[in-house]
């Protein structure tokens, strides 16, 4: 995918093309720097000028709970980006983790197509 | 208009429920019809009379049109401002500003599910938020059990003192012949209960039921002229600044914290004016954010103030009297069912569960995710 292409995609359809070509990315604002997600066509402020940056891939579970469905379980975290802003996302690799803990981003692929998900870090990976 | 110009310009003066608990064999409409039927019947009005219409629900696309026609009205007012559990208490805020207006005569509020033997299921037009989707929540549990971890990580709350707040609501409902769930509950049988969502058990969590409600507001001046004692508008105040808990700000405060406050100022009153608070217990959470964002303990303090049955029958301070969404009714949006109970408290019919002199009582409707927060303020005639 060329970012040209991107260009003329609206906001959630350029985030899910960026995906699809492996790479997680994330809106910032020129004019006053803030970071944007989920993408949007403008920022808190008001800011307009927004351009796709890679995202850092690094962050802190900011909120997690553990759905208990009878076909099994699996965690939905809210996860803060190292840039501010905060997704909801999952850590397939644990059944639940702490509050605080550090997370590494990667892109998994998953029958709905692929997914930013994110796995313990650091000292909590041990 | 000022905002204290609205204090005391409206009043209830018909209020009923229809089908609380299970109504099987009845769509939504019919049990809305039959509540309001009762609360314009007994507002000493004709179905003619209501010239305004505020209504929401949880299976009308268009629901102040259905009404509209299943009622045969020709309101020269209505709107249908759906902020989901918390529309009831905005409604009534919007019903004072049209009669004050004069754009209406006479306001019907109103609200008709059947989800309870329609499926037993949380009925909902809630559509799927794009960004979250790829993670399979489960709402509105999974916000609020995301919620609930980050309270309890930043507070120390505990599963103990979510307990205590579903311990509080069934004994309120014990003393409520209306109440669905009643019957013993012990903190054993709380703390055990299937896990759904981390940390919420089945026992956090409201019930699913059938329910109506209606309730007529005419301009105070008329009030005085009709044959039930008038519960008063004092004051009302929304906030809200997401729709996905994705966007929350914080998910330890609510925006109940400027929706309160905007609603005392407008009525004057503070907290310890307040005789009855009835705030929307979807989940054992929201009684804890609530206490805290209203004012009524300190932030963060909300689970160690919830101990000892503090919120019980008897306890300090008399919360969610009817039971509340978790033991009593819970029909999918529950915002004007905190308005009846608080309206039956305020006339004095509240039977066993009755509190004294009970003369302002405050309702906190919570729409979405933690999402719309709306808190409306009533009195009676002694208060204004």
């Amino acid at each position: 995918m060329k970012d040209t292409d991107v260009s003329q995609l609206g906001p959630q359809a350029a985030y899910e093309a960026y995906l699809a070509a492996g790479r997680f990315m994330i809106q910032r604002a020129a004019s006053t720097g803030e970071y944007v997600f989920w993408p949007k066509v403008t920022s808190p402020t008001g800011a307009t000028d927004l351009e796709w940056v890679e995202a850092k891939g690094t962050g802190t579970v900011y909120a997690i709970t553990v759905n208990r469905a009878r076909s099994g379980a699996y965690n939905v975290a809210l996860v803060e980006l190292d840039e501010g802003v905060r997704m909801m996302s999952t850590l397939p690799g644990v059944e639940t983790a702490e509050i605080g803990a550090r997370v590494t981003a990667r892109i998994e692929d998953t029958e709905e197509g692929p997914r930013v998900v994110f796995d313990l870090a650091g000292e909590d990976a041990a | 208009m000022s905002m204290d110009s609205m204090r005391g310009k409206s009043a209830i003066v018909g209020m009923a429920t229809a089908g609380v608990g299970e109504a099987p064999g009845f769509s939504a409409m019919e049990l809305l019809g039959q509540a309001a039927v009762k609360a314009v019947n007994e507002a000493g009005l004709k179905m003619q009379d209501i010239d305004g219409v505020f209504a929401a629900t949880s299976s009308h696309a268009f629901p102040t049109m259905s009404v509209v026609e299943y009622l045969g009205l020709k309101p020269r007012f209505f709107d249908g401002t759906n902020v989901g559990g918390s529309s009831f208490e905005m409604h009534l805020l919007q019903a004072t500003l049209a009669l004050e207006a004069g754009l209406c005569d006479a306001a019907l509020v109103c609200y008709g599910s059947n989800q309870r033997t329609a499926g037993g299921r949380l009925v909902s037009m809630s559509e799927p938020q794009w960004h979250e989707t790829p993670y399979k929540p489960r709402h509105p549990i999974t916000a609020y059990g995301l919620a609930t971890s980050r309270h309890m990580a930043e507070f120390g709350t505990t599963r103990e003192d979510l307990a205590e707040v579903a311990l509080a609501a069934r004994g309120w409902a014990n003393l409520n012949p209306e109440a669905f769930a009643r019957g013993p509950l012990s903190k054993d049988e709380v703390l055990s209960a299937r896990m759904i969502s981390d940390p919420l058990t089945k026992s956090d969590c409201c019930l699913v039921t059938d329910g109506a409600a209606a309730c007529v507001l005419v301009r105070a001046d008329r009030a005085k002229d009709l044959p039930g004692k008038p519960v008063y508008f004092m004051g009302a105040g929304g906030a809200n600044y997401h729709r996905s808990i994705v966007a929350m700000p914080d998910l330890t405060t609510t925006a109940a914290a400027e929706s309160g406050p905007r609603a005392m100022e407008m009525a004057g009153v503070s907290q310890k004016d307040i005789d009855v608070v009835m705030l929307y217990d979807a989940f054992t959470i929201n009684t804890i954010l609530f206490l805290e964002d209203l004012g009524f303990c300190p932030k963060g303090e909300g689970g160690r103030f919830v101990r000892d049955g503090r919120i019980a029958p008897g306890g300090e301070l008399a919360v969610n009297t009817n039971g509340g969404g978790l033991s009593c009714v819970h029909p999918g949006m529950y915002g004007l069912f905190l308005i009846a109970e608080a309206v039956a408290q305020i006339r004095g019919e509240a039977g066993e569960r009755q509190q004294d002199n009970c003369n302002i009582a405050l309702c906190h409707g919570n729409g979405g995710t933690l999402s719309s927060q709306c808190t409306a303020i009533l009195g009676s005639e002694a208060a204004l």
